[in-house]
């Protein structure tokens, strides 16, 4: 492994309107990382994420890719690199079958050019290489869940769908917006071997989550975000120790005591 | 139900349609092919013999041209804006700009209509997607405003600027050789249209135009530029009221700002709501009948709009799912009544 980032942030901010959503964030994701982003709601995780990956332009700061300079980049040109991303509202298009999601992104010029799809123009070949990753991800080819439309599939597969839209690509870099929101216990508990499945795989991944007991155990490094501002990183360890993030999840303890 | 027997109920059964027109089922026995074959036969045999059928009546052999010149701007409607995504008034606009491209190439350049309608059909496609590309960014309604600034906007630099022909418009153009041709272009380029679009969306291709529709920020974050397709979708949907427009212009023999009337914006949209949307067929069934209505209604005199309106408003409060869709989930369907 190089020590040469995978991804580095310097220094971005975005403010919407008076809002400083953020201020100065910078961070480093080195090839087979792990990296947990955490912090209370409206700490600016989101919206993190929206500017490493184009979706908002940042006031300030740069986003290093590869030791590409990809700041403010359209949307499709960062994932044409290699860096996708999840949504944490899933929007699938409901009335196709499963499988059938993954054609857009199986059709894009990075699934073409990376040869998992060979492109040889055979009927339905794209339908085959969906209906594989869609296997390798947890859905049961014999159940034949890969058919059914998704409009019927429960949450733990929708989540599932949309980090497949994002594997279709061949990427480096996954940036996961809370994929263990919504899900039941058992459902989790079958998410976080997929995500070190993936890890070995070689894809680097960066999670956004408020399921701190699951990340904890996936994420090497972690970030707290508040207010827009980096206040910890490190292991989950000196993470929870910090004075600032316990703060910043529980109040001080001041705070505290005045309401016992 | 007032019809309802004593002893009997009515048994609805579905037919497992994705059996019946997937795989090797649907070609195993003649009756499969029939019931696969005979909806399609029945509109391309339809339209195929529409004027042959018409040549004792030359007023609707006209009416037809009509017909399918909306059509043609009905389907380019439905596919923007059921598959796509972008809700295009810009109708009048294609129709108008397919119209002086035609006539420019005619009285300029002395090319025959043959040449011209293939050419101002691409001209004008390049032309309405060129114009249309700062708006793409636009979704829904706020498309739908701009889209309609540009037939107004067109018809009123014409005559200000009094180019071509400002307000008296190019006249005397060539007609087609005969009303046969004028009729067969038109029929047949409508079939193909209708062949290639409900071909494309179905293809891999149309998935990712659905996926622009359904949720753009996926097929972003996909590594697809969306710009690019809607691109190429406003150019398919302009194309083809170019082409009409200048198959309109030779028709008349003139090419003029009313060619720019909001008619050929409203009206494919009227179609697409009797029609059905999202089916392509549906608009073209609506614009039959819409262009049919609205001739018959012509001996009313001023009345003619009231009562068109009212039939419109039926449609959309009693049918609002459109003829081809509820003809299509019927035909799926059994119903007969059974003894208890």
């Amino acid at each position: 492994m190089n020590n040469k980032p995978l991804l580095k942030v310097e220094n971005v901010s975005k403010a919407f309107g008076g809002v400083l959503a953020l201020s100065g964030v910078s961070l480093e994701v080195h090839h087979g990382d792990i990296l947990g982003i955490i912090g209370p709601n409206g700490s600016g995780k989101t919206t993190l994420v929206n500017a490493i990956t184009g979706f908002i332009r940042s006031d300030r700061g740069t986003v290093l890719f590869k030791d590409r300079n990809i700041t403010n980049w359209p949307p499709h040109k960062i994932a044409d690199l290699g860096l996708t991303r999840t949504f944490q509202v899933m929007r699938p298009y409901y009335s196709l079958p499963a499988f059938k999601n993954l054609i857009v992104p199986l059709f894009s010029g990075r699934a073409r050019r990376s040869g998992g799809w060979r492109g040889g123009g055979k009927l339905g070949s794209r339908d085959t290489v969906a209906i594989d990753i869609l296997e390798e991800i947890g859905f049961e080819r014999d159940s034949y869940v890969p058919y059914k439309p998704a409009s019927s599939l429960p949450t733990g597969y929708l989540k599932r769908l949309e980090l497949a839209r994002c594997l279709a690509l061949r990427p480096e870099l996954v940036i996961c917006d809370e994929v263990f929101s919504g899900l039941s216990m058992s459902e989790m508990a079958s998410m976080v071997p997929l995500m070190e499945k993936l890890r070995m795989e070689g894809i680097t991944l960066i999670m956004v989550e408020h399921r701190l007991r699951e990340l904890f155990r996936i994420a090497n490094r972690l970030i707290v975000l508040n207010f827009g501002l980096k206040i910890g990183e490190g292991t989950s360890e000196e993470v929870m120790d910090s004075k600032e993030v316990k703060e910043a999840y529980f109040g001080s303890e001041e705070e505290v005591f005045s309401y016992v | 139900m007032a019809n309802q027997k004593k002893d009997h109920r009515k048994e609805r059964l579905d037919r497992g349609i994705k059996v019946r027109t997937d795989g090797v089922y649907a070609i195993s026995h003649w009756t499969e092919m029939t019931y696969l074959l005979a909806p399609r036969a029945l509109l391309i045999g339809g339209l195929l013999a529409a004027p042959l059928i018409l040549s004792y009546f030359p007023y609707w052999q006209r009416v037809l041209s009509i017909i399918c010149i909306y059509a043609l701007l009905a389907i380019g409607f439905d596919f923007l804006a059921n598959y796509v995504g972008l809700v295009s008034l810009g109708g009048g606009f294609y129709v108008g700009v397919g119209a002086y491209c035609a006539a420019l190439l005619n009285s300029h350049l002395g090319l025959p209509p043959i040449v011209t309608v293939p050419l101002a059909t691409l001209i004008g496609g390049i032309i309405c997607t060129i114009l249309f590309l700062p708006c793409l960014p636009l979704r829904g309604v706020y498309f739908a405003i701009v889209s309609l600034m540009f037939p107004l906007l067109a018809a009123r630099i014409i005559e200000a600027l009094n180019i071509f022909g400002g307000t008296d418009g190019i006249m005397g153009l060539d007609g087609f050789s005969s009303g046969w041709v004028e009729q067969y272009v038109l029929v047949c380029a409508l079939l193909v249209s209708l062949f290639v679009l409900r071909r494309l969306v179905i293809e891999d291709v149309g998935l990712v135009f659905r996926g622009v529709k359904d949720n753009d920020q996926a097929v972003k974050a996909s590594a697809i530029n969306i710009t690019t397709y809607k691109g190429i979708a406003v150019f398919i949907s302009s194309a083809l009221g170019c082409l009409g427009g200048a198959t309109l212009a030779h028709i008349y023999n003139w090419a003029g700002l009313s060619q720019f009337g909001l008619d050929y914006s409203i009206i494919p949209i009227a179609a697409t709501v009797v029609g059905g949307g999202g089916t392509l067929v549906g608009p073209v069934i609506g614009c039959i009948l819409l262009v049919w209505l609205s001739e018959e209604l012509r001996d009313l005199g001023t009345l003619r709009i009231a009562v068109y309106a009212l039939v419109l408003t039926a449609f959309i409060v009693f049918k609002s799912e459109g003829i081809m869709n509820f003809a299509t989930r019927k035909y799926q369907q059994f119903e007969r009544w059974v003894h208890i």
